[in-house]
C-alpha cells in the first residue's frame, strides 16, 4: 500500500490550493464585470432593467450557493451540451458573485449625494457619462473596503465546487483523507491553507476600512 | 430545448421534501438562538471580560470566519471522530451550524456595543447598578437595536448556508433533493424546485424577522 507523509499530504493539498485561487480568481473578476454590467442597469432608472436586476439578485442572494452549482451543472446539460464540473462552477460562482458585488455597489452608488447626479446632468452628460466620469470614482473610493472583504466569500465560495466533483482544495482533502484515513491531520491542514488565503484579505479590508474612516 | 422538463415525477416524493424543508428550518431555528447567544458571550467577554478572554474570542472569530462553512463540518464530523469524539451526523450539523453563526454574530454584536457612547455606562455605573445591570439594559439592549438588520441578514446566509448539511447526509432539504434525484434521474426539476423552496424560505425569514424587530423594538 502507498504510503503517505506529512509532507506528501501538505504538498498535494498546496497543488489543488492553486485551482482554488485560480478559480477564485476567475470567479471574483468575471463577477466584477458582470457586476459593473449590473449596476449600470440596476441605477439606470430604466424600469425593465431595474426589475431584471431585482430579480436577479433576489435569486442569487436568496438561494444557497450549493442549489445555484447543481442547477448550472444539471441545468445547462439539458441543452444537450456536455458540461464539466469546471465550467458549471466558473459560471456559478461568477454569476453569484457578480450579484452580491452588484448590491454592495449599488450602495456605494447610492451613498453619493444627489447634487452631483443634478450637477452633473446640468454639464449635459449622458448617464453613461456620469457614471463614468462622476459617480463611479467617487463611489469606488467607498467600494474598495466591502470588495475586498467580499473577496474572503468567494474563496470560500469555491470550495462547495468540491461537491460538484471539481478538484481544489476542499475536494483534494476529502480525497486525501479516504486515502490515508487521518481526517484530523487532513482537515486541519485544509483549514489552515483556506485560513492563509483569507486571513490576508480579512485584514486588508479591515485595514482598508480603518483608512477611509480616518479620511473623512 | 431538446428536453421536456417533469415536474410530475416529483409529486410521489412530496413527503420527502417536505421533512427536508421541516429540519432545514428547524436546523435555522435552533442554531440562530444558539448561535446568538455564544455572539452575545463572545462579544461581551470580548469587550469587558480580561484580556486573554478576549484574545481567545478573536482567535475563534478569525479561524471560522476565514475558513469555509464546509472545511469546519467536515473538521467536526469527520476530524474530530479521530480525536474520540464521535457525533452523530445530525449533532454534528447542529455544532457547525452554532459554531459558525457563533463566530458571526459576535463580530456583529461587538460593532453594536462599539458603537454606544461610553458615557451611557457610566451613567449606569453611577446609578450604583451592578456590572450585569448594565451590561443587559444598557449595552445590550441598545447594541441589539443597532444591529438587527445586520444579525437578521447575517441568519439569512446562514440559512442558505445549512444546505452543505447535506454533505455530512445530515437530512435537509438539499439531502432530500439530492435524494429525490437519485430516485428519478429529474436532477434539475427537485434542484429548481428546492432553490425556489429556499428563495421562498429566505423571503419569509427576511420579512418575519422585519415584523418580530418592529415588535421587540417598538418603543422610542
Amino acid at each position: 500500500m502507498l504510503k503517505f507523509s506529512f509532507w506528501d499530504i501538505l504538498s498535494n493539498l498546496l497543488i489543488a490550493t492553486e485551482w482554488t485561487i485560480i478559480l477564485s480568481l476567475i470567479a471574483f473578476f468575471c463577477g466584477g464585470i458582470v457586476g459593473l454590467i449590473l449596476l449600470f442597469m440596476r441605477t439606470s432608472g430604466v424600469k425593465p432593467l431595474e426589475w431584471f436586476t431585482k430579480s436577479y439578485i433576489e435569486f442569487f442572494q436568496g438561494t444557497p450557493l450549493l442549489m445555484q452549482l447543481f442547477l448550472f451543472f444539471f441545468g445547462i446539460a439539458l441543452f444537450g451540451v456536455e458540461v464539466s464540473p469546471w465550467m458549471a462552477a466558473t459560471l456559478a460562482l461568477t454569476l453569484w458573485t457578480s450579484a452580491f458585488l452588484t448590491e454592495i455597489w449599488r450602495g456605494c452608488v447610492e451613498s453619493i449625494p444627489k447634487g452631483q447626479w443634478e450637477a452633473s446632468a446640468t454639464l449635459a452628460l449622458t448617464y453613461i457619462e456620469q457614471m463614468r466620469y462622476v459617480i463611479l470614482p467617487q463611489a469606488a473610493r467607498i467600494a474598495i473596503a466591502p470588495t475586498v472583504g467580499f473577496s474572503v466569500q468567494v474563496v470560500k465560495g469555491t470550495a462547495l465546487a468540491s461537491i460538484i466533483g471539481f478538484v481544489e482544495l476542499t475536494k483534494a482533502g476529502t480525497m486525501l483523507n479516504n486515502a490515508t484515513f487521518r481526517p484530523f491531520l487532513v482537515y486541519s491542514l485544509v483549514a489552515a491553507i483556506y485560513f492563509c488565503l483569507c486571513f490576508p484579505l480579512s485584514w486588508f479590508a479591515k485595514k482598508l476600512e480603518g483608512r477611509l474612516n480616518a479620511a473623512r | 430545448m431538446l428536453y421536456k422538463l417533469e415536474f410530475g415525477d416529483l409529486l410521489p416524493y412530496w413527503d420527502v421534501l417536505l421533512q427536508g424543508l421541516v429540519f432545514t428550518i428547524v436546523l435555522t431555528v435552533v442554531s440562530t438562538v444558539a448561535g446568538i447567544a455564544v455572539g452575545t458571550a463572545g462579544a461581551s467577554a470580548r469587550t469587558f471580560g480580561p484580556a486573554w478572554l478576549g484574545r481567545v474570542v478573536v482567535v475563534y472569530v478569525e479561524l471560522i470566519r476565514n475558513t469555509p462553512f464546509i472545511v469546519q463540518l467536515f473538521f467536526i464530523f469527520f476530524g474530530l471522530p479521530a480525536a474520540g469524539v464521535t457525533l452523530s451526523e445530525t449533532t454534528a450539523a447542529f455544532i457547525a451550524m452554532v459554531i459558525n453563526l457563533g463566530a458571526y454574530s459576535t463580530e456583529i454584536i461587538r460593532a453594536g456595543i462599539q458603537a454606544i457612547p461610553k458615557g451611557h455606562i457610566e451613567a449606569g455605573v453611577s446609578l450604583a447598578m451592578s456590572k450585569w445591570e448594565v451590561l443587559r439594559h444598557i449595552v445590550l439592549n441598545q447594541a441589539f437595536r443597532k444591529i438587527y438588520p445586520a444579525l437578521s441578514s447575517q441568519i439569512i446566509i446562514v440559512m442558505l448556508g445549512s444546505s452543505v448539511v447535506s454533505q455530512i447526509s445530515a437530512q435537509d432539504l438539499t439531502y432530500a433533493a439530492n435524494f429525490v434525484a437519485s430516485r428519478n434521474f429529474r436532477n434539475f426539476e427537485v434542484y429548481l424546485l428546492a432553490a425556489l423552496a429556499y428563495l421562498l424560505l429566505a423571503m419569509l425569514t427576511r420579512s418575519l424577522l422585519r415584523g418580530l424587530g418592529r415588535i421587540i423594538f417598538k418603543a422610542e
